[in-house]
């Protein structure tokens, strides 16, 4: 036989990184060095208050001097954030196979999970903090809100792109109905639940801060976006741009994070994750 | 075994078919002629809205292997695994499944490729762990769907060949389909051809064994003589 493996395609880089790698890191961080040089220099020759913009030395100062405190209410965003995605991603994947159960389940539920993603979680958030005793559970909510919706559409698009012929052979040998969801329609739906979780792991954080933004004025809560609030009250710009960061910090982590997952379960099989290609 | 056919879809129209055990069967014709659906419609894929299939052995019903005109495999498992499917759906134990799956690959000369995934398999590869997906259970009866139309021809030369010595080997029974007049002459005995609109069967060819074992079959002029006859019975078909 003449027609061997497809080889893997390698190209020359530096240290393990290819080349191409080595541009996407080097060239945005060049553009981030020259902005917050930028920003440093304007800071200092226009001589503005610190109180309108601090320059990002002072922020970086801040975030280290209050560290301690501003790592508890990181620690405690961080637990919405991910109890709302777990939730999003297990309830949404449980109600996208049921849709794709039955298509009158479907019809009859999908309208109401789009009215729950535009409606804007501020326009109820403060409801939700009202109704819901404790503080906790109703960030949650919120939080889940919005972060449900793109595991659902995701999840429910994969479990109805399976391969025609694929489902004609699973009916051709006998397949039952759960061999079939278990073994073909799981696993083609799978990298489209990934592309959903990763969309609602950014939004849960965007979810959790926005209710803690809400509830922040009962003073209940003491999360990075009621440390936000708080700075801003009493002209601590300083430390509201410190948490600023650490909720970018946060999200970045969270989509590298989810990306990685998906790479790493899809990287064998899948087209999008083909050999030095990550998005 | 034996099928007898009277159909009466749009598809296909008033179609009547013997097929025996152990048959080579090519179904030709042009597309729309409705050859993939009488197959489909063997397979127990689509029902016929009238007539029947008749069974000698009604288990031969559930005894089928299917290749359709796309590998369709499942990305996301190796190719052993693959060929693994019909054995593991029917609740064969897995390492028994695996053996046997392993074997059929070999007899596909694809020993070695066992755990590579459909996407590092060149497109006749790929192929190749159709058919022995399709051969794993052993079934009396294989169905191929224009199963080599989209390879190029050195590739469905040397598959020609091989499903060729398999069938010489096994004796399975084979309806073949295709729109291809050198494919099916080099390898069915049986040449029925088809017209479309509505489909429909108008001419039935052979091939003898004979004739087939002659030397360098491909280039003979044994082979040129059917392709010609295959051939002017296509045109019948298309102008009647």
């Amino acid at each position: 036989m003449s027609d061997g493996l497809i080889a893997e395609h390698r190209e020359p880089g530096i240290l393990g990184i290819s080349y191409t790698m080595w541009l996407r890191i080097l060239a945005p961080s060049l553009i981030g060095v020259i902005f917050l040089g930028g920003w440093e220099w304007a800071v200092r020759h226009y001589e503005v208050p610190r109180y309108i913009l601090p320059g990002p030395i002072l922020v970086a100062q801040t975030l280290v001097r209050n560290w301690g405190s501003l790592s508890v209410s990181l620690g405690i965003t961080l637990q919405i954030t991910f109890m709302a995605l777990a939730v999003a991603a297990s309830l949404g994947l449980a109600l996208s196979v049921l849709f794709a159960q039955s298509r009158i389940i479907e019809l009859s539920l999908f309208p109401y999970a789009v009215i729950l993603q535009v409606t804007p979680i501020v326009a109820i958030a403060p409801l939700i903090i009202i109704w819901v005793d404790n503080i906790q559970v109703a960030l949650l909510i919120c939080a889940w809100i919005v972060a449900f919706f793109p595991i659902l559409s995701n999840t429910t698009v994969g479990l109805n792109s399976t391969d025609r012929n694929l489902v004609d052979l699973f009916r051709l040998y006998g397949a039952s109905r759960w061999q079939v969801l278990w073994r073909l329609r799981l696993p083609t739906a799978m990298p489209y639940f990934l592309a959903g979780l990763r969309i609602s792991g950014g939004l849960s954080l965007i979810g959790a801060i926005v209710a803690e933004f809400v509830a922040g004025s009962g003073g209940r809560a003491s999360g990075l976006a009621y440390r936000i609030l708080e700075a801003g009250y009493q002209l601590q710009i300083p430390l509201m741009f410190a948490a600023l960061v650490l909720v970018s910090a946060t999200g970045i982590a969270i989509f590298l994070a989810l990306s990685l997952l998906s790479h790493l379960l899809l990287r064998r099989w899948h087209e999008s994750a083909g050999a030095g290609d990550r998005r | 075994m034996a099928k007898r056919y009277a159909t009466g879809t749009l598809a296909v129209q008033d179609v009547g078919l013997e097929i025996g055990r152990g048959d080579f069967l090519a179904l030709l014709g042009p597309s729309g002629c409705g050859k993939s659906t009488l197959l489909r419609m063997i397979a127990g894929l689509d029902a016929p809205s009238a007539g029947r299939i008749d069974w000698a052995d009604p288990a031969a019903r559930r005894d089928i292997g299917f290749v359709f005109q796309e590998p369709t495999l499942m990305p996301w498992s190796s190719a052993l695994r693959n060929v693994a499917l019909p054995l593991e759906l029917a609740g064969v134990p897995r390492h028994e499944a695996a053996a046997r799956a392993r074997e059929m690959l070999a007899r596909v000369e694809l020993a070695g490729f066992e755990d590579a995934y459909p996407r590092q398999l060149s497109g006749g590869m790929r192929m190749r762990v159709s058919i022995a997906r399709a051969l794993v259970t052993k079934p009396r009866l294989l169905l191929m769907d224009e199963p080599f139309a989209a390879l190029d021809e050195i590739t469905r030369f040397r598959l020609n060949n091989d499903l060729l010595k398999l069938w010489q080997a096994e004796r399975f029974t084979v309806v073949f389909v295709t729109h291809s007049v050198f494919e099916s002459v080099f390898l069915a005995e049986r040449i029925v051809v088809m017209a479309p609109r509505p489909g429909r069967i108008v001419a039935e060819l052979h091939v003898p064994a004979e004739d087939r074992a002659a030397e360098e079959f491909r280039t003979s002029p044994i082979y040129a003589a059917h392709c010609r006859e295959v051939s002017h019975a296509l045109s019948d078909a298309m102008a009647a």
